[in-house]
């Protein structure tokens, strides 16, 4: 968006379904849940079953934005020794196997620490699209932005119910690939109503001259999907994607994909 | 330059926000409600006024003459923060916020706590103005501090355990940011140390301000001059900020931060985060950290629950890096030794927070040899550790009481043996 000269294959791939008639679907899952080579499966399993874009979560020790089911899941890949190199690797084997944009949602600590620029190289190589970067605004995201334009990778960034109107447009102007509209004021988790806040985020991104924006936090069902593609471009689902994995392997995650695909008109 | 004139966001390289999108809103409303109390001679009245008749400030200072016979002669002096109402510093800070949450109309607020003092200080503060609250505090600090998870409960506030990562301190501040940003248009997030994304780390240090002005004062008052080294515990780091802060611009007056270095800064158990740590995020601000090389926080060891912790607030990680501030490891035994030395000597029962300053006490007071003159900020009282010092002492059992004592009979030699 900020930089139009690049292009994002995450956008690319939301405004093909948008041509479609439709929006897209983003699947989250975290790398090293319950093991490696299961993550990389389920991703797998979300790309061929309707999935349009893979958010792949990183494990870190500190989740702030995360409810009980991701932190379980994302606690139990750490106990598992889960390490960065990981999660360039899972990467790599997903994209190697599904010809699909992927986005890594990270912390921000883990890639201050692997060095920005380092780690920027290290995403590209892979085959990743970019990063979402949930507690990371763009008010201190400097040499992030450098990193993403040398790279040509895409930034997400949040906008919440809260943000005011100059922060809208600055995660609008910051953004490239979608930005993340927050559903509601909390953490990740499935929710039976998706907040009536989603839309009015959603109209003031719009307002803000936003053309990719998608809804996360809350989502859970095909019905709360074809609801969200009413008005916004992409529609976020996180926790119930690992639940169905903790719970069922990674026939069940395919199950449960194509199923919320279906809310794709 | 002054150093006492940084307002944040960022000290050096260090602080900032590194916070969800959700919270900025209300860390703006924060900043700005702040900024407005802080030049408002009401505010600063109000607040005055509570701490005179509520807290009990000023606190004294006591020369500690028979402990400072093991400190190589020099006088020690303690600022009595632990004769502040509910025990501690913590009084100073959450009073502020407490007023500041009523200018800001919410009506519920949250807290995280490590050895209880902040949880017990803030259900305190909810008691007296009429606020809804919640303490969050890890699993394994409930256990060690029960008697607190007692106190807060029959003030009215809702103590709940924390069961997720390493059970203390580092995952309560996890669950209290999850509940802010799920609550924050009707809760105050009542953060207890100078840690947290800006302003925090610039409040919680303002509030606490008052206990080096006060402690400035007494000491040119009673010495006729400065203190050679001012010395406070530092976990995250609120009252060796509150202490410190009036010192920043006298140069000669050594500031010194004692850490908690457990088993050893040369052992995986210890909490000495500028000792040992490197700089990153937590908690939503820059500044140094224990953390592995993937950047995964590391769990901190300490026998005491408050400096149990793994990050530090920015404006210490700053004052280490410009070498304004120099700071050291206390094991937990030579912290143990001198709480049952300072027990002993002055009638005085630290908290084992308190008691790695007093260590620190002793080793300037060696170094700086009989003309020189230390000010400690005896943070907190040492009631809520009875347990486990009654555990490590051996008090509880009649014989291993007696050893104790055998022991005791020659605290120099012992103290000695330490070093």
């Amino acid at each position: 968006m900020s930089t139009p000269t690049i292009a994002s294959p995450v956008a690319a791939a939301i405004a093909a379904r948008k041509e479609a008639g439709s929006g897209a679907l983003i699947g989250y899952l975290p790398v090293g849940f319950p093991d490696l080579d299961t993550s990389v499966d389920a991703a797998v399993a979300l790309l061929e079953n309707g999935v349009d874009v893979v958010e792949l979560g990183l494990p870190y020790s500190d989740p702030v934005m995360d409810g009980l089911v991701i932190q379980k899941a994302t606690q139990q890949a750490l106990e598992n020794g889960f390490t960065l190199r990981q999660g360039f690797e899972a990467v790599e084997r997903i994209r190697s196997r599904v010809d699909a944009p992927l986005l890594v949602m990270t912390y921000w600590n883990p890639v201050m620490q692997y060095g920005v620029d380092r780690f920027a190289t290290d995403l590209e190589n892979a085959g990743g699209a970019g990063l979402i970067t949930p507690d990371l605004i763009p008010d201190e995201a400097g040499e992030w932005m450098s990193a993403s334009d040398a790279h040509a990778l895409d930034r997400v960034f949040l906008a919440a119910p809260s943000s005011s109107d100059a922060r809208m447009r600055q995660a609008v102007e910051s953004s490239r690939g979608f930005v993340y509209a927050v559903s509601t004021m909390g953490i990740t988790g499935a929710r039976a109503d998706v907040d009536a806040a989603a839309r009015g985020v959603i109209g003031r991104l719009r307002e803000a001259g936003a053309t990719s924006a998608c809804v996360g936090v809350g989502i859970s069902t095909p019905e709360q999907v074809a609801d969200v593609l009413t008005y916004a471009d992409g529609a976020i689902v996180g926790s119930r994607l690992v639940s169905a994995l903790a719970e069922g392997g990674v026939p069940a995650v395919g199950r449960l994909a194509a199923e919320l695909a279906t809310g794709k008109p | 330059m002054s150093l006492r004139t940084q307002q944040g966001p960022y000290f050096g390289s260090f602080g900032g926000r590194f916070v969800p999108e959700s919270l900025i809103a209300a860390l703006d409303e924060l900043d700005a409600a702040y900024s407005e109390a802080r030049t408002d001679p009401a505010f600063a009245a109000e607040l005055a006024e509570l701490h005179r008749t509520y807290t009990g400030r000023p606190s004294i200072i006591t020369e500690a003459k028979r402990f400072a016979e093991h400190a190589g002669g020099a006088r020690i002096l303690l600022k009595r923060e632990d004769l502040n109402h509910t025990g501690s510093h913590k009084i100073n800070n959450v009073l502020g916020q407490a007023l500041l949450a009523k200018r800001l109309g919410k009506r519920r607020i949250i807290a995280e706590t490590g050895a209880g003092q902040h949880g017990v200080a803030s259900a305190t503060a909810a008691a007296l103005f009429g606020l809804e609250c919640v303490v969050y505090m890890g699993e394994v600090d409930t256990e060690r501090q029960a008697l607190n998870v007692a106190r807060m409960k029959l003030l009215g506030a809702e103590v709940v355990p924390v069961t997720t990562g390493s059970r203390t301190l580092k995952d309560a501040i996890n669950e209290a940011l999850r509940d802010w940003v799920a609550n924050v248009e009707h809760t105050h997030y009542l953060l207890g140390t100078v840690a947290g994304p800006h302003p925090f780390p610039v409040m919680v240090r303002d509030f606490h301000s008052v206990i080096g002005i006060e402690a400035r004062e007494q000491v040119l008052e009673l010495t006729g001059r400065l203190p050679d080294a001012v010395a406070a515990c530092v976990g995250g780091g609120s009252n060796a900020m509150g202490i410190f802060h009036a010192f920043l611009d006298d140069a000669d007056v050594r500031l010194v931060g004692l850490e908690a270095a457990g088993d050893g800064i040369d052992t995986p158990f210890h909490a000495a985060t500028i000792t040992m740590g490197r700089p990153g995020v937590l908690h939503g601000a820059k500044s140094l950290m224990l953390q592995d090389a993937d950047g995964q926080t590391m769990e901190s060891h300490s026998i005491s629950a408050g400096l149990d912790y793994p990050g530090v607030g920015p404006e210490h990680a700053w004052l280490a890096e410009i070498g304004r501030a120099e700071y050291r490891g206390v094991t937990d035994a030579q912290a143990m030794d001198a709480l049952r030395l300072l027990s002993r000597t002055e009638g005085i029962i630290p908290a084992i927070e308190t008691a790695h300053g007093l260590h620190g006490a002793l080793e300037l007071g060696r170094e700086l040899g009989p003309d020189g003159i230390v000010l400690v900020n005896l943070s907190g009282r040492g009631d809520k550790d009875m347990e486990t010092a009654a555990r490590y002492f051996g008090l509880l059992d009649a014989k291993a009481a007696e050893r104790a004592a055998e022991a005791d009979a020659h605290p120099t030699a012992a103290e000695e043996g330490q070093e």
